[in-house]
């Protein structure tokens, strides 16, 4: 059922543009933006471990939106234009060599517009900063020769990581709006990323079970009081899921109005990732040696995050992470798991779970204009507040001129209904 | 007893509301706040002192938080307050509507409370009621008076103004009555709310309505009872609506602290201007600046000359806009003698009538107008009724006038009421043009509409803004944007001055990085001149200059400079030897009348809404239609037009003949318009009648519109609600709807995606309409590349029927086969147009966009105009097989683009072929896309035409995007036969 090639000529329409080479590893500064700062305290140092000079970018001004305006089209999407924006502020900033500095950014692969930010960056780079190099981070083997060099301990390394990444994340938003003493879950989030990263040095990483332990029994040891708090999950598109500038520091903005945010996995992402791949092989036969491989990395993978579940479950005070199957049978319920573009089934999945573990109300995070988020987020809605009595979503699109009164807007309805509910449950119980 | 005080902010009013301990309401007020929250607050409070010295507040609105927070006062969410007063005072209802200033909102009661509000990109809102009284030169009570007295409604697009304004105008500009226009726009927003906000939820029962715009307009009321169904009795309008939110403020108040009025007053009067907001640099530093600005600008003048004293030739120049219509009458060394400039009131025709006949009243005969040329989109109609000689393109009109003023001029941009248009000039024409695309804007008419809401007209709102202090940064979009950045300002208290200001210079940001999309200042070129009525207000100019870091040229006649242009060029082109122009005489003028009327062509089955307008000696000139035959020409029989040939392919594609094993629907849209031969094959060989969705057309769209989720996907995307729809109407057994990861493996890029709504749309139709089940909606996921799984896949989707794999394996194979056999017919039916072309000399538009770009209604019948304007028009699947493999800079992994690279791969290696790539509104690969058409074509000496397309069918600006495309292919043919020429005569 193939179509031949027509014609064999190809044409070069390509611009020059500089490659990472592993010499400039040496003394090339690499900037990150800052996309999950939950993560990037030990991805980061990870990075630094390999030899790579590294910098997370922090820029959060009004300069870096209108750097990003100025070099993006206007539809696309909006972590682009941040992305693109913090760059250009930070490259401009004066504190950089800029014939030695590179960036770094990820790049999924996919059926989404999100595959196509490098070129982007390299369009907006290409006038001011024509020696800065992008690097990709990717699984997919796009970018040959020109993304870091990966090896297994890298990687194990990167996905230990993730997996404290995400624990830390979880745990401190459930201590934190409980908190009797104002700073305690700031100060145990200290201690435990340290711990973390003198365990990535000393190649204790990978004690799984003693890490866990250590993270649980950190945040457990801070005083919290009892007070029922309405929690709101935050799920959508992955950079404005994590990143403040992208969603103007949504989960400050859920604390300061006593909520507890509930933010899903990274890992769940990653998970989804992995198993796309597989779910191509059952759906459509595409099956090659990359999907015994990509077996075998769900199954490692998904053997470790059952077990942190497990020892979480130990600590009733914990709620513990999504485990991925029941996230897979929550997608089921909504959507077909061939929705695989962006964050694509695993939005509606990870809605309902929030839903089956007591977090109705919720955030749909996504950039304006987002074209999987059509589907995924907004197109989802209505079938899951069929599901679940309580469920109470709202979709937040952001944009470099949503303003945030807008935004704030909006979510203070949903948590208006949010706190309705709450007491409604509470009075029901009562009774 | 403490009193209850409920405040609401909202982005234009400021509503108060006191009520004692028994729920009795004592007191409401509602006053315009003109962007002075505070001291419009502070007001009000005032007023309430004779109910009580003690009261407990609380404050709602949108504009209302930063003042609770500052002035730690308790805050409630606006819907949240509505809901409370609604369970107060009217427990029984079922759900409430309220539309404000710049939201929408719906709240749902019975039946599963839920509330909505309006996305951030939604108009139907008050402000949106106010901009189009606005465009039509009214008031909004007006406006309301006019409609109740309308006869008919016409569709209008109300989810962006700007989308509106694309539909009014034409219906303006063709003679429709106000009275019907005014209706239309209230049943737009109706439409909006009932589909946009309650998308799928239908609102029944006792229905409440609140906030202003309801309260106040009694069209909008009818509009709403109509559409809903509702009588009198289910329909509410509460006696205190627009103060409701502010009643249900009060209410909240019950939990919050007790405390004086005098304390209450004090506390907020001492509610400091915040410093949060993003400021910039004054536009002048001091007089002397601006002095100096003022002096250099007054440079750019032309000389007048005395229209009763002179005697001789003379040039006539109109300039027909799309809201204002200009004269210009010159010398021949370019004195003016003559000028008017006017807004159009929907009357053009009788303003340029009117103003000939004062021109002929000053002239007398001592004037001899030589020659006339009339531009604009009102061209073809002033030609036909006035008999002007000329009629020339816009952007050619305004290049011809820039470069009087600077001969060296690279670039120009004009920006007007409704519309922003750049162009680049080189070796001497015009080369590149920018539009402004429908979420873009932010033009003049913006500062105009938000200058009345602060109640000031434009020269003093604007003149306010040049010694602004500090210039709020507002962003650089979509005007709701910009009203909110404007509500956000307020709400951190920026002064109007300030507010001014920064209008002015997101006017400037939106056209340089929006509509230009320069990267930096440089790009715009060396010389620029700037014109439009909006550049004549300074504060606009200045930012222009600060901007780019430029001084330009602004010449004082701004404003006219497309009719100056027309008269030059009637000027250069009146040949020496005409004695007078052909423009009707003073004798002819008095005698001259006209009437018109709106009917629909029964031409063909696109039913077009044509007007006609009649003139006194009988002839008649007819517009709105999309092709000859409704301006009364010859059907077209063999036009080049492969858009028109693949169109009936598809649709004569299924053999009527009753099927054995039942009927399946498909619907006729975006993947469809690829695979409808491969599906109709498959279905026919398995036994099954194939059953076509009804064409599209915006009735369809509205069929399907209250199921639509999410509103800013693509219009291709949402007319399939319609084919839905009009499937399950049609009493199909099931319909069949494939989602697809991957499309055809053509073997020219890295990968072979669909985009992600072609993907997975079937997937949102399912969730969001009641009327599709798991057994009449059936949605495998399939690989077209992938026979064997392709196979499994459909026998257990289609289990119900039994279907051996044998006979689906056939089925498919016999839809394959068909599938190539359509693609090779387009092929071939492309080398005939392209050789036809060839052989008459004519040039060719390979208008490229994706497969459903086919569909009529989503084409707005752009193949049909560019026939008419000579091209002859190809697709991109005609072609792109005779395109290399190109590398891009991006990643090439969608089938459809791939094919979009190699057809201007192809156009670019090809004389006489051009490429306009079509581009649906909200799609965002084409963000990506473009930019790479753009380099291939352009490495090559050739030009880019961009066109985006939505719901709204306006085919003016591509007329003109066109027409100008045209006019810079004849000006490089003509170059290049000049240095052909050159080089022979050197030999």
């Amino acid at each position: 059922m193939k179509k031949e090639q027509t014609t064999e000529k190809i044409v070069d329409y390509t611009d020059d543009y500089p490659l990472f080479r592993p010499e400039m590893k040496k003394d090339y500064t690499i900037l990150v933006p800052d996309m999950l700062p939950w993560h990037f305290d030990l991805l980061v140092h990870v990075m630094r471990q390999q030899g790579y000079k590294v910098d997370v970018l922090h820029n959060d001004t009004r300069a870096v939106i209108d750097e990003g305006l100025k070099h993006v089209h206007n539809d696309t999407c909006f972590p682009a234009l941040c992305v693109i924006g913090q760059y250009l502020d930070a490259l401009k900033s004066g504190k950089y060599d800029v014939n030695k500095t590179a960036v770094l950014i990820t790049q999924s692969g996919g059926g989404c517009r999100a595959s196509n930010y490098i070129p982007l960056i390299r369009k907006a780079l290409k006038a001011e900063f024509p020696n800065v190099p992008v690097l990709s981070l990717n699984f997919a083997g796009l970018e040959k020769g020109n993304g870091l060099e990966l090896n297994l301990k890298f990687l194990l390394k990167l996905a230990y990581s993730i997996y404290y990444g995400d624990l830390i994340m979880s745990l401190y938003n459930q201590t934190k709006p409980y908190e009797k003493q104002e700073g305690d879950s700031a100060k145990a989030r200290v201690a435990c990323v340290e711990k973390m990263k003198t365990a990535l040095d000393d190649g204790s990483y990978n004690k799984l079970k003693r890490n866990v332990k250590y993270l649980l029994n950190t945040f457990s040891a801070v005083p919290v009081t009892n007070e029922e708090k309405v929690k709101v999950g935050i799920v959508g598109e992955i950079y404005v899921k994590y990143s403040p500038l992208g969603n103007s520091h949504l989960e400050e903005f859920l604390l300061s109005e006593n909520c507890e945010p509930v933010v899903p996995a990274l890992m769940d992402f990653i998970l989804y990732c992995v198993i796309n791949n597989i779910n191509d092989a059952t759906f459509y036969g595409h099956k090659s040696m990359a999907t015994v491989a990509f077996r075998f990395v769900y199954r490692w993978l998904y053997k470790k995050q059952k077990k942190i579940i497990k020892w979480t479950k130990k600590y009733s005070r914990y709620e513990p992470l999504h485990d991925f199957e029941h996230l897979r049978r929550c997608a089921d319920k909504v959507i077909n798991q061939g929705v695989k573009m962006g964050e694509g089934w695993l939005i509606p999945a990870e809605m309902a779970a929030l839903a089956e573990t007591g977090t109705e109300n919720i955030v749909c995070a996504q950039p304006f204009g987002c074209l999987p988020n059509h589907i995924a987020g907004k197109g989802a809605v209505r079938a899951l507040k069929a599901l679940y009595e309580y469920e109470n979503i709202v979709p937040v699109d952001y944009d470099p001129s949503a303003t945030r009164v807008n935004q704030e807007n909006r979510i203070k309805l949903m948590l208006a209904t949010a706190r309705e509910n709450l007491k409604e449950k509470q009075t029901k119980r009562n009774i | 007893m403490a009193k209850l005080l409920g405040i609401d902010v909202g982005s234009t009013t400021v509503k108060v509301s006191v009520i004692d301990e028994a729920g009795k309401i004592l007191y409401s007020s509602y006053e315009r706040h003109y962007s002075r929250v505070k001291e419009c607050v502070l007001n009000e409070l005032e007023k309430i002192r004779p109910f009580g010295a003690q009261y407990k507040a609380c404050i709602t609105g949108s504009a209302g938080l930063g003042l609770a927070q500052r002035g730690n006062i308790s805050f409630v969410q606006e819907v949240q307050s509505a809901f409370g007063a609604i369970k107060k005072f009217y427990p029984d209802a079922d759900a409430a509507v309220e539309l404000g200033g710049e939201d929408a909102k719906i709240i749902f009661i019975t039946g599963g409370t839920e509330q909505r509000m309006n996305g951030s990109c939604a108009g139907g809102t008050g402000a949106f009621i106010d901009q189009m009284a606005t465009l039509l030169d009214i008031t909004v009570n007006e406006m309301d008076a006019l409609a109740l007295k309308a006869e008919k409604a016409y569709p209008i697009a109300s989810r962006c103004g700007v989308f509106a304004k694309s539909d009014i105008q034409p219906l303006l500009n063709q003679g429709a009555s106000k009275e019907d226009i005014s209706a239309s726009i209230f049943q737009a927003v109706v439409d909006q709310t009932v589909s946009g906000l309650a998308q799928g939820r239908r609102i029944i029962g006792k229905v409440l309505f609140l906030g202003g715009p309801l309260y106040f307009l009694q069209s909008l009321r009818k509009a709403f009872q109509n559409t809903l169904k509702l009588d009198d009795a289910h329909a509410i309008f509460p006696e205190n609506a627009p103060c409701f939110m502010s009643i249900g403020a009060a209410l909240y108040a019950e939990s919050s602290r007790e405390e004086a009025l005098d304390e209450l007053i004090k506390r907020l009067s001492a509610v400091s201007e915040n410093d949060d907001i993003a400021v910039g640099d004054p536009l002048f530093a001091d007089r002397t600046e601006y002095d100096e600005f003022i002096a250099r600008h007054m440079r750019s003048d032309l000389a007048f000359e005395d229209v009763k004293k002179y005697e001789g030739d003379a040039y006539l120049g109109i300039d027909s806009g799309s809201t204002t219509t200009k004269l210009m009458l010159i010398t021949p060394d370019c004195k003016i003698l003559y000028s008017h400039y006017q807004s159009n009131n929907g009357q053009p025709l009788r303003i340029v009538t009117e103003r000939l006949r004062e021109i002929y009243a000053l002239t007398g005969d001592k004037i001899t107008i030589k020659g006339a040329c009339v531009t604009g989109y009102g061209e073809d109609m002033m030609r036909a009724a006035l008999k002007i000689d000329f009629g020339v393109v816009e952007t050619v009109a305004h290049f011809k006038a820039a470069l009087h003023f600077n001969p060296e001029v690279d670039f120009i941009i004009d920006i007007g009421g409704q519309d922003i248009k750049c162009f680049k000039v080189k070796n001497k024409a015009v080369d590149s043009i920018m539009l402004n695309e429908a979420c873009s804007s932010g033009c003049g008419s913006f500062i105009q509409t938000f200058a009345k809401a602060m109640g000031m007209g434009i020269e003093e709102f604007s003149r306010l803004g040049l010694f602004a202090k500090h210039p709020v940064e507002l962003g650089s979009r979509c005007t709701v944007f910009m009203n909110s950045s404007v509500k956000q300002a307020q709400k951190e208290g920026a002064s109007v001055e300030d507010i001014s200001a920064g209008l002015s210079s997101s006017i400037v940001k939106n056209a340089i990085y929006k509509v230009i999309r320069a990267q930096t200042p440089d790009e715009l070129g060396k010389h620029i001149v700037v014109q439009g009525g909006t550049f004549l207000n300074d504060a606009v100019l200045r930012s222009f200059e600060k901007e780019t870091g430029k001084q330009v040229i602004r010449p004082a006649i701004a404003g006219l400079m497309g009719a100056f242009g027309a008269a030059l060029y009637a000027r250069e082109n009146a040949k020496k030897d005409t004695l007078i122009s052909s423009i009707v005489t003073e004798a002819e003028l008095n005698v001259f009348s006209y009437s018109s009327k709106s009917v629909n062509c029964k031409g063909c089955t696109s039913r077009c809404n044509v007007n006609i307008l009649t003139f006194s000696d009988g002839r008649r000139f007819i517009s709105g239609n999309k092709c000859e035959r409704g301006a009364g020409g010859q059907p077209p029989t063999d036009m080049p037009d492969i858009y028109a040939y693949k169109y009936e392919k598809l649709l004569a594609m299924p053999v009527k003949r009753a099927g054995t094993r039942g009927k399946v629907g498909i619907p006729l849209q975006l993947v469809m318009y690829e695979q409808l031969p491969l599906w109709t094959g498959f279905f026919e060989t398995c036994g099954f009648e194939v059953v076509l969705s009804e064409k599209s057309s915006r009735e369809l769209y509205f069929k399907g519109q209250h199921t639509v989720a999410s509103d800013t996907a693509c219009y291709p995307a949402k007319l399939i609600h319609g084919h839905i729809e009009s499937l399950l109407d049609k009493g199909v057994d099931f319909i069949f709807y494939p989602c697809e990861s991957y499309n055809l493996d053509e073997h020219d890029s890295v990968n072979h995606y669909n985009c992600p709504v072609v993907a997975y749309y079937p997937e949102l139709l399912k969730a969001n309409n009641d009327r599709l089940t798991d057994e009449n909606f059936i949605m495998p996921y399939i690989d077209p590349n992938q026979e064997k799984a392709t196979v499994k896949t459909l026998c257990r989707a289609l289990k119900k029927y039994k279907l051996s794999s044998s006979l689906v394996r056939k089925g498919l194979r016999e839809g394959m086969r068909r599938m190539e056999e359509y693609h090779a017919s387009v092929v071939r039916k492309g080398k005939e147009i392209l050789a036809r072309a060839k052989r008459e000399g004519k040039e060719v538009v390979v208008l490229a966009g994706r497969p459903y770009h086919v569909d009529p209604e989503i084409n707005h019948g752009i193949n049909k105009l560019l026939n008419s304007l000579g091209f002859a028009v190809l697709s991109e699947d005609a072609v792109f097989e005779e395109g290399n493999l190109v590398k891009v800079n991006v990643l090439n992994q969608w089938t459809y683009h791939a094919r979009l690279y190699r057809s201007a791969e192809f156009a670019a290696r090809n004389q006489n072929v051009n490429l306009v790539q079509l581009v649906s509104f909200g799609c965002g690969i084409d963000a990506v896309t473009t930019d790479e058409v753009r380099s291939i074509l352009e490495r090559n000496g050739k030009l880019y035409t961009q066109i985006k397309i939505d719901e709204i069918n306006n085919l003016g600006v591509v007329k003109i995007r066109l027409r100008s495309m045209l006019a810079a292919i004849e000006e490089q043919k003509n170059a290049r036969a000049a240095s052909q020429n050159g080089e022979r005569e050197r030999v």
